[in-house]
Formats: C-alpha cells, structure tokens, sequence
C-alpha cells in the first residue's frame, strides 16, 4: 500500500509529539482507542480559560502510520484556534488533507473523537457542560 | 562494507530463484519447448526426460519414489488435492476430518468448504508455544476419522509440529495423514517414510524455485492412497491432476529440490546462526520484546517477535527498505490482527505489534546487522511517540484500563 507523501511527512516529521502535565486545570487530555484494536491516540491541549484559545497541543499514538499523521495534522490544525473552533473540525477534512483510503478512514474518525474528548475533559475541569450534540461519539 | 537496499528479509512469502535453477529452466522454454505428453516425437520425448528427473529430484529429497510425486500449479492446489481428493474418495468410509486452527487458508478454507457438503472438520487448538498436543490429537478421532491433516511448519511463527509422531498416530489408527509441507521442504529433512505422511503438498517458489508450480506426494505403498482428482482433462498425472505439464516450471523445481538436499545440512546452520543472531541483537537492546512460538521447534530461517507498545504496520513504514511481514491487523485485508498470534494465546496488543522475519539464502550477516540497528532506531523513536509506552513506563497496567471502543 501506498501512503500519500502528506502522511509520509507526518510519519517521518511528526508535529507536537509529547506530553503536557494531566493535572494542569488548563489542560485538556483526550485518550481514545483500545491496544487490542491497534490504535490508541493521546491528544492533549493547553486551552486559555479567558479567550478560549488553545495555546498548546501535543500528541502521542500507537497506531499505524495514517493514524499518527491524523493525530499529528489534528495538533497542528487545533492550535491557535478556539475551542469551537477546534469542534468543528470534522475527520472528513482530515481524510481530505491527507488523502486517507477509505480502509484508513478510522483514524481520522479517532482523531475528531480524540479532539472531542480533549476539550470535553477541559470543559470537565471548567465546570462547563457540553452541549449534548458534541458529546456524540462514535 | 555497505549493504545494498531494500533488503529482502520476507522468505516465508516467497523467495527470489535461485541463478542456478533459473540456468536449468531456461532450455525449456525455447529449444526443449516441447510437450511431455507428446509420444511420437523427439520434442516431447526430450520434455518428459526432463519431468521424469525432476520428479526423482523431488522424490529424492523427502525420501520417496518418483512414481509418487504429480506436479500442481502450486501449493494451494496441492492442498486442495490432497484434502478433497482424500473426503471424496473415501466419503462412504467417514466423512470427519482433523485439522488444527493455525494452518494456512489453503488448507483452512479447504475444510470450510467441505463442510458445507457434508463434512464434519475438527479444528484443533495449538499450545502456547504453537504446537498441536498429540493428546488432543488422540482424544478428536472418531470411527468416522478418514483425514488428519497438520502443516509441518507454520508460515508465520516457524514452528514445527511433531509430525512423526502424528504420523505413528494416524498410521496406527488406519487414517490417512496429509501435510501442508510448503515451509519446511527443503529447509528441515523431510522424510515421509520416517514421518508416516501419506500425502505432503510442496511449493517451488518457496525454496528458490519459480512460482506456479508445486507438486504433491502421494503414497504408493503401505498404503497405497488413492485420490479423487479435482481437475478433469487429459489424464495426465496418473489421472490424478489433468492439464498440460509446466515442463519449465518442474525442471525448476526439481533443480530446487537437488540444491536444497545437497546444501541443507550447511545452510541451515548458516541461517539459524543469522537468525539467532538477529534475535540476540534486538533483544540485546530493546526492552520488552517477545518471540511468538517455540524456540526450540522452529525453523532455522525464522524469527517472529512482538515489539510491545508499538504497532507493526508503523513499525513497517519506518524500516521500509526491509521488507518484513507484520501481525498488525493494519497489514491485512480484514483489520483482524493475526489468527495465528491470537491463536497461540498472544494477546491482540501484542498481535498487532508483531513482526515476521523469514531469511533466506541470499541474506548476509552485513543486512542482518543493519536490520537490528534500524528496528532499534525505528522502535525506540515509535516508542517516544506511543502513549502505551509512556504509560507503561509510569506503572500503569494497560490490561486493566477500560478503553474506549468505537
């Protein structure tokens, strides 16, 4: 199989891999997927309470090479953005960005899912309530 | 002195043709084209000398008579012949089967089909190191047992059933034994009067020979096994397999067959000294690695490891000039991580961090070192990158976290 020269370069050249501290009230953590499915995406964002601008996004997966250029592309694409903002990224234009096969579709499906648990956990943090639209999973 | 890339490290799928047997085939697709069934004229005379000494090289190699070796278009249709020519002919004698859960589909599928004509399979499970136990062996067979059929060597862990005694089983009990014996021919002796095989499917293209041929055994004596064919034609074959000879295709397998025989006893110490090799460099720097199956039964070409916390088909992507093979259900065509592994009892994160190496003639110790360094490159960055390292290195059991799953 071939991968499109966009994961490719996200594979080779990740962006914002690392970690950011759990237990800073400012920071969102969003840990989804399962070892036993071969994928799991931790995304994390530093949000301004404030502006609700996210200042920080790091990444770490276990997954194959499409779903940690969609992991990495959601950190890239979530920074600098607001939190709604950030929500209304959809895993379509990630799999359009990255040219995804429709076998690859998955991980950028865990990417949004991992980018929705992340400012749910914020909003957790912040005593604020998710509409119940974006607490929709899949 | 540098190695030359990509290097091929996939032996198990299929390996390159050897110069020597490429130089044997080559009259045969020119001057010598005739057809080995033609009686009347010096072209086909010329074409059946020359599937008549292939088929002793065959022969000579798992110590049988040329008689008893009918060449295939390969090993999948040799382990269709073998299976369903085996259930059609003695159908009126019992229609159950054993086989066990790791073969490969050629056979599995095989089963499956004969099932839905009537056909009662018993899959057997394999122990943890990768093997059948004999006893549940003994404890499936029924007065209506007609086939045991059990692979010498799996294709994707290497490891090597007891066929002997299988074969002393099967004999004992009048029931016919067939062997799927793609991966071991040629790299482990075979010996069907040793093993008590009735019937042992062969692959060329496995042991330096070209792809599309292969060949069966069959028994002539003691007992004498008698099959159904399953392709109708001309009668040639002894009627068992119809269809014009790949005269090319045999004269190479059968120069595979004599180079594997002669150079077996030295090449196999050669290739397991690579290949522990290989282990010992991995496992001499990376933490939590694990290997798949026996040691100790295992062909000496072959190497199948976990690399925990890091998933094979990206593991894949970073020594992409190595060609390997991987576990991972991201590699396969259903998402499934490997029946094999999950099998054996590998858990289904580890399964997806699997990978297979298969070395081959060709290898050198040069590609092997280079392959050690680079997965080790290539695993600690993948590692840097994986959460469930990151979380295993804080002391959390991963086992017992509730994931979320689509």
């Amino acid at each position: 199989m071939a991968y499109s020269d966009k994961v490719v370069d996200h594979y080779n050249n990740p962006r914002n891999v690392g970690s950011l501290p759990k237990s800073d009230p400012d920071v969102g953590t969003g840990l989804v997927g399962a070892p036993e499915c071969g994928d799991v995406m931790k995304l994390q964002m530093k949000i301004n309470p404030e502006t609700q601008v996210i200042e920080e996004a790091k990444f770490k997966t276990f997954g194959c090479g499409s779903a940690i250029a969609s992991s990495s592309l959601a950190t890239e694409w979530v920074k600098g953005k607001t939190v709604d903002e950030a929500l209304a990224i959809k895993n379509t234009d990630i799999v359009r960005e990255l040219s995804l096969p429709p076998v690859k579709i998955h991980c950028s499906v865990l990417a949004e899912d991992a980018i929705k648990a992340a400012i749910g956990d914020w909003k957790k943090k912040h005593g604020v309530e998710l509409p119940a639209a974006e607490k929709a999973s899949h | 002195m540098a190695v030359k890339l990509p290097i091929y490290m996939d032996n198990h799928a299929t390996t390159p043709v050897d110069p020597r047997v490429l130089e044997a085939m080559l009259p045969y697709f020119t001057g010598k084209f005739g057809n080995a069934a033609s009686r009347n004229h010096s072209f086909g005379w010329a074409a059946e000398e020359a599937v008549e000494n292939a088929r002793q090289q065959v022969a000579s190699l798992i110590n049988a008579t040329s008689k008893e070796i009918i060449f295939t278009s390969g090993a999948t249709e040799s382990d269709n012949l073998m299976i369903k020519g085996i259930a059609e002919m003695f159908r009126e004698k019992g229609n159950h089967i054993i086989t066990q859960s790791i073969e490969h589909k050629a056979v599995l599928d095989t089963c499956k089909n004969l099932e839905k004509h009537g056909f009662e399979v018993t899959y057997l499970p394999v122990q943890r190191d990768g093997r059948v136990s004999l006893e549940d062996l003994k404890a499936a067979i029924k007065p209506t047992t007609i086939l045991i059929t059990i692979m010498y060597a799996n294709n994707e862990i290497g490891v090597i059933n007891p066929i002997a005694e299988i074969g002393k089983i099967a004999k004992e009990r009048g029931i016919f034994f067939a062997v799927d014996g793609v991966q071991a021919v040629g790299k482990v002796p075979v010996d069907v009067q040793r093993d008590n095989i009735d019937l042992l499917a062969i692959s060329a293209h496995k042991i330096y020979g070209p792809k599309g041929v292969g060949a069966l055994y069959v028994r002539r004596r003691n007992p004498r096994v008698q099959l159904s064919a399953i392709i109708d034609g001309g009668g040639h074959e002894r009627g068992m397999r119809s269809g014009t000879l790949n005269v090319p295709g045999i004269v190479g397998l059968g120069k595979a067959c004599e180079i594997a025989q002669k150079e077996m006893p030295e090449e196999s110490v050669w290739l397991r000294g690579l290949r522990d090799r290989l282990k010992a460099g991995l496992e001499a720097k990376l933490d939590e690695v694990y290997v798949n199956g026996s040691m100790e039964h295992r062909l000496p070409n072959n190497l199948n490891m976990s690399f925990a916390y890091v998933e094979g088909e990206s593991l894949l992507m970073g020594i992409n000039d190595v060609a390997v093979s991987s576990g991972s259900a991201c590699t396969s065509a259903t998402l499934e991580p490997s029946y094999v592994l999950k099998a054996l009892g590998v858990g289904e994160d580890l399964a997806h961090t699997s990978i297979r190496f298969g070395l081959g003639r060709f290898n050198t110790q040069e590609e092997v070192d280079y392959v050690i360094d680079k997965m080790v490159q290539v695993v600690t960055k993948l590692r840097e990158l994986s959460p469930l390292y990151e979380m295993a290195k804080e002391g959390i059991d991963i086992s017992k976290m509730k994931w979320q799953t689509a």
